[in-house]
């Protein structure tokens, strides 16, 4: 019992971190309707953001990460700005989405450049051990409650951002109708600039806290997390923000359960058996719209 | 000057010509009306004055701004709003967050809660609706809040596509009403409409679209007793 619980916690803190990426997943396809691929990779640059901030500059972990949340919220602006925005209005999703997988390339050969292939060993950045329950047979470490934490601290955030300021208010319009937007006065290219740039700041802290559950960092670090945000936000239903939430959440906790329990290598195969499933029974995720028929 | 003015407006779509050559104008205060039957280009005109698609050639002026150098939401806060053909409310937004959408270029907020106020005494419907999502609204109340949410602007000039379309006579009629009111706060209005007859009646002037050009244009009430016109748009 103890042995499942535990495994069941740390399945919430890894589907933490996924929910955490795939809300950028699932607010950028809300906003601007592309599959952004390099998302996954923007986490690794804030895992190497973090580890420069900590290891070479010595700042502290608080710094460290605020410090990756501006630098991956530059790099999404400008990826945005640079590969993706230009081909808005082009006559094929196709070529943004191969932009998208270049531009993935792209930040892993970079990396690979300045860092090598060598792996970094990260240090957490999470200094608390973490509490123990049932006379120490039940051990939960500082990292896993703080991100458990995290990810229901952005939740809300993102949820207040959205109904209650103008700012989010102008996202769910741009996500349901660019022209009628514009009639509204909003400038739809600033308002996905915001998307891309709140989407690439959570990804920092993502990097960070995935880096310190797991720290071992290389330029591929972002990929296999990135494709498993991208099913959790399929899974919940792409557009929708709790849909992310509880997307990433399913999946880290079959993830984990499935390791522990079923089988270490075919764990990623029970996932994505999760996610067929799912979506056989409802096309458009758990919490997705309904494809509505326009007039 | 004239608060709109468009002169050898054209507009294509890719290959396909679909305004070829427009010109006309609307005084602060008119209502004119531009009829047109199907695919004539209506639309076109308004999306493009509105700065949603791109003239090929020609000038927008309104108010002085040269519309075709200003991106389409900066409008806007010029003064110029638009109810868009299907009414394009936002579905899964609330009744009062469009109607808040609306008044999104607007700074001051206790003239943005009288207008609000307004709306709602006008739009009884709205009111009580306003928590609800737009997109289980009714077709006659979609075009009340699309008219409403173009109202929360505070605009000078409302262009109008087709307010009329898929609606019950009596709706027709309410909708006919609210143009006039919105003429009666000072509102200078352009309206596009298939119902030509309610059209006429309620424009000063008007103009007849027809594939990607203009055929004929004057005073409202002499367009009515014209008979091409009676023969083309309002049944014989
Ligand atoms: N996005 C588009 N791509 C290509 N052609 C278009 C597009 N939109 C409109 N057209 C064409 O341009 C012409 C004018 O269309 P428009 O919608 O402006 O007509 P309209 O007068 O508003 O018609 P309706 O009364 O049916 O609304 C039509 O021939 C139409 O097929
Ligand atoms: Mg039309």
């Amino acid at each position: 019992m103890l042995d499942f619980l535990n495994t069941f916690i740390s399945g919430i803190s890894l589907g933490s971190i996924y929910a955490i990426i795939a809300l950028g997943y699932t607010m950028v396809y809300g906003i601007a309707k592309m599959l952004n691929f390099a998302h996954g990779d923007v986490i690794m640059v804030g895992g190497y953001l973090v580890y420069t901030g900590m290891i070479s500059w010595g700042f502290n972990p608080l710094l460290a990460i605020l410090f990756a949340m501006v630098g991956c919220t530059i790099l999404g602006i400008l990826t945005e700005r640079i590969a993706y925005k230009p081909l808005r209005g082009a006559t094929s999703n196709l070529a943004v989405l191969i932009t998208a997988i270049g531009m993935s390339y792209f930040l892993q050969n970079i990396s690979l450049q300045i860092f090598t292939a060598n792996p970094k060993s990260f240090t957490s950045v999470v200094k608390w051990e973490g509490i123990s329950l049932a006379d120490g047979q039940l051990k939960i470490q500082g990292v896993t409650i703080i991100t458990i934490l995290t990810g229901a601290v952005i939740l809300l955030a993102l949820q207040l951002f959205i109904n209650k300021t103008k700012a989010g208010q102008a996202m769910l319009a741009v996500s349901e109708d660019k022209g009628a937007a514009t009639l509204m006065g909003i400038d739809v290219n600033k308002t996905i600039s915001l998307t891309f740039a709140i989407g690439s700041g959570l990804a920092a802290i993502a990097g960070a806290l995935l880096c310190s559950a797991y720290p071992v960092l290389t330029p591929y670090t972002g990929a296999m997390p990135g494709i498993k945000a991208f099913v959790a936000a399929v899974l919940g239903g792409i557009g929708s923000i709790p849909g992310a939430m509880i997307g990433g959440l399913l999946l880290g906790v079959a993830e984990s359960l499935s390791k522990r329990f079923i089988s270490t290598q075919l764990a990623d195969a029970i996932v994505f058996t999760i996610l067929i499933i799912v979506l056989l029974v409802r096309p458009t995720g758990l919490m997705g719209r309904k494809l509505q028929e326009k007039v | 000057m004239s608060m709109l003015e468009v002169k050898d407006l054209e507009v294509n779509y890719g290959m396909i010509k679909a305004i070829k050559g427009v010109s006309f104008h609307v005084e602060a205060g008119e209502i004119v009306a531009l009829i047109g039957a199907n695919g004539a280009g209506k639309t076109t005109i308004l999306h493009t004055i509105s700065g949603l698609i791109p003239a090929a050639a020609g000038s927008i002026v309104f108010e002085g701004n040269d519309v075709r150098r200003i991106p389409g939401y900066k409008l806007t806060g010029l003064g110029m709003a638009h109810v868009p053909e299907g009414r394009r409310v936002f579905a899964e937004m609330t009744v009062l967050q469009n109607l808040r959408l609306g008044a999104y270029t607007r700074k001051d907020s206790a003239e943005t809660e009288e207008t609000l106020e307004m709306i709602y005494q006008h739009f009884p419907r709205l009111k009580e609706r306003r928590s609800q999502l737009a997109g289980t609204l009714s077709g006659g109340e979609q075009q009340m809040l699309a008219m409403g949410r173009a109202l929360m602007s505070k605009p000078t000039m409302i262009l109008m596509d087709e307010p009329s379309m898929g609606l019950s006579p009596l709706l027709v009629k309410e909708v006919f009403s609210i143009i006039e009111f919105c003429h009666s706060q000072g509102i200078t209005i352009l309206l596009v409409e298939q119902n030509a007859r309610m059209a006429l009646n309620i424009a000063d002037r008007a103009y007849v679209l027809e594939v990607g050009k203009i055929s004929m244009e004057g005073k409202a009430n002499e367009l009515l007793e014209s008979e091409a016109i009676k023969k083309a748009y309002l049944g014989g």
